[in-house]
């Protein structure tokens, strides 16, 4: 789900950064008024598990590959606004030194993976999970679809950034610029590769890394929890 | 064991398994070369072109110089999260401050 420069315009590469800098202000002022120092190595963790998760790439139909990203899981643990943070800094490290999604595009990708992806899947993990008892089926249940809904969420938009290039792009004889495939080809093209394995492999890493950790490290608070009281696993 | 202290450990063992994620050689959807991209389309779209080599990043596709494509996916995976540790602890601890 790493755009490359080159793909999309340098003016939906600019629209894409003044669409993530407001919500990379308000993470960074929501992040300083809620971390605390307990929380600053979590933050390293889950950030550095983002990036190595994404090495993991796996066949999808259609012969391409797909990764997980780690976000839901980050904002299930940190808040949806330090995973803002947490992966936007793990998709600046893969773009300076690695060069997996662009420069110019890592607004873009920072959009779809480090505020779209975190977002929904919280959302949807807190709208499944609202009162569920700590570690029970539901609980288990909302972080997967939570998780699922997520990362289907930024790959959705990223086929549509992809997907608009060919209609507000082209030469005078209709040659495209820069992505060259159409919306009817890079929704289906994006859904099928994350609907199916890249989904699951967002689904098995949450719960694994979460199963794994379970009692040695506090979930972000649901509302209405007493000052110092911790949801665990 | 520390909790903490199993999930580092935990870190360093997929930076070690890092490499199962070569297994998969394809390229991700929309994610192709210009070379590739050619061969896809018999043709690389201009603007495409124009762009896609601005940024020469140091240890392209995970790969480092000089070794190989297996260790050099392990020691890329190495210090991508080194690198990703020290900014987010600096990050943290400025946002923290004096808090604890």
């Amino acid at each position: 789900m790493h755009i490359p420069d080159g793909y999309l315009s340098p003016s939906t590469c600019a629209v894409m950064y003044t669409a993530s800098a407001p919500f990379w202000y308000w993470s960074a002022k929501k992040v300083k008024k809620n971390l605390t120092g307990k929380m600053v190595p979590l933050l390293s963790i889950f950030s550095a598990f983002s990036f190595v998760i994404m090495m993991f790439n796996v066949p999808v139909p259609g012969g391409t590959t797909a990764h997980a990203v780690g976000g839901t899981l980050m904002a299930i643990v940190l808040g949806p606004w330090a995973a803002t943070i947490g992966v936007s800094i793990a998709l600046l490290v893969q773009a300076i030194f690695f060069g997996d999604g662009g420069i110019l595009a890592l607004g873009a990708n920072c959009f779809n993976m480090a505020i779209v992806l975190p977002f929904v899947g919280y959302f949807i993990y807190r709208a499944v999970g609202r009162n569920a008892v700590a570690g029970s089926t539901r609980h288990w249940l909302a972080i997967a679809l939570g998780s699922y809904a997520g990362i289907n969420a930024a790959a959705l938009c990223a086929a549509i950034e992809l997907g608009i290039q060919p209609l507000l792009f082209h030469t005078a004889a209709g040659t495209p610029l820069y992505c060259p495939y159409s919306l009817s080809q890079t929704i289906p093209a994006m859904m099928l590769a994350h609907l199916t394995i890249a989904g699951i492999a967002e689904v098995v890493a949450t719960e694994g890394v979460l199963a794994f950790a379970r009692r040695s490290i506090p979930l972000w608070p649901q509302p209405g929890l007493n000052k110092g009281e911790e949801v665990r696993l | 064991m520390n909790g903490i202290k199993k999930l580092w450990i935990g870190l360093g063992l997929l930076a070690l398994l890092s490499p199962l994620g070569l297994l998969a050689s394809n390229t991700a959807w929309g994610e192709w070369g210009t070379e590739e991209l050619s061969r896809l389309l018999g043709y690389v779209p201009k603007g495409l072109v124009r762009f896609s080599g601005i940024w020469n990043a140091p240890l392209p596709d995970y790969s480092v110089p000089q070794i190989g494509e297996v260790s050099g996916y392990i020691l890329s995976a190495v210090i991508g999260m080194t690198l990703i540790v020290l900014l987010t602890w600096a990050l943290g601890r400025f946002f923290v401050g004096k808090r604890k």
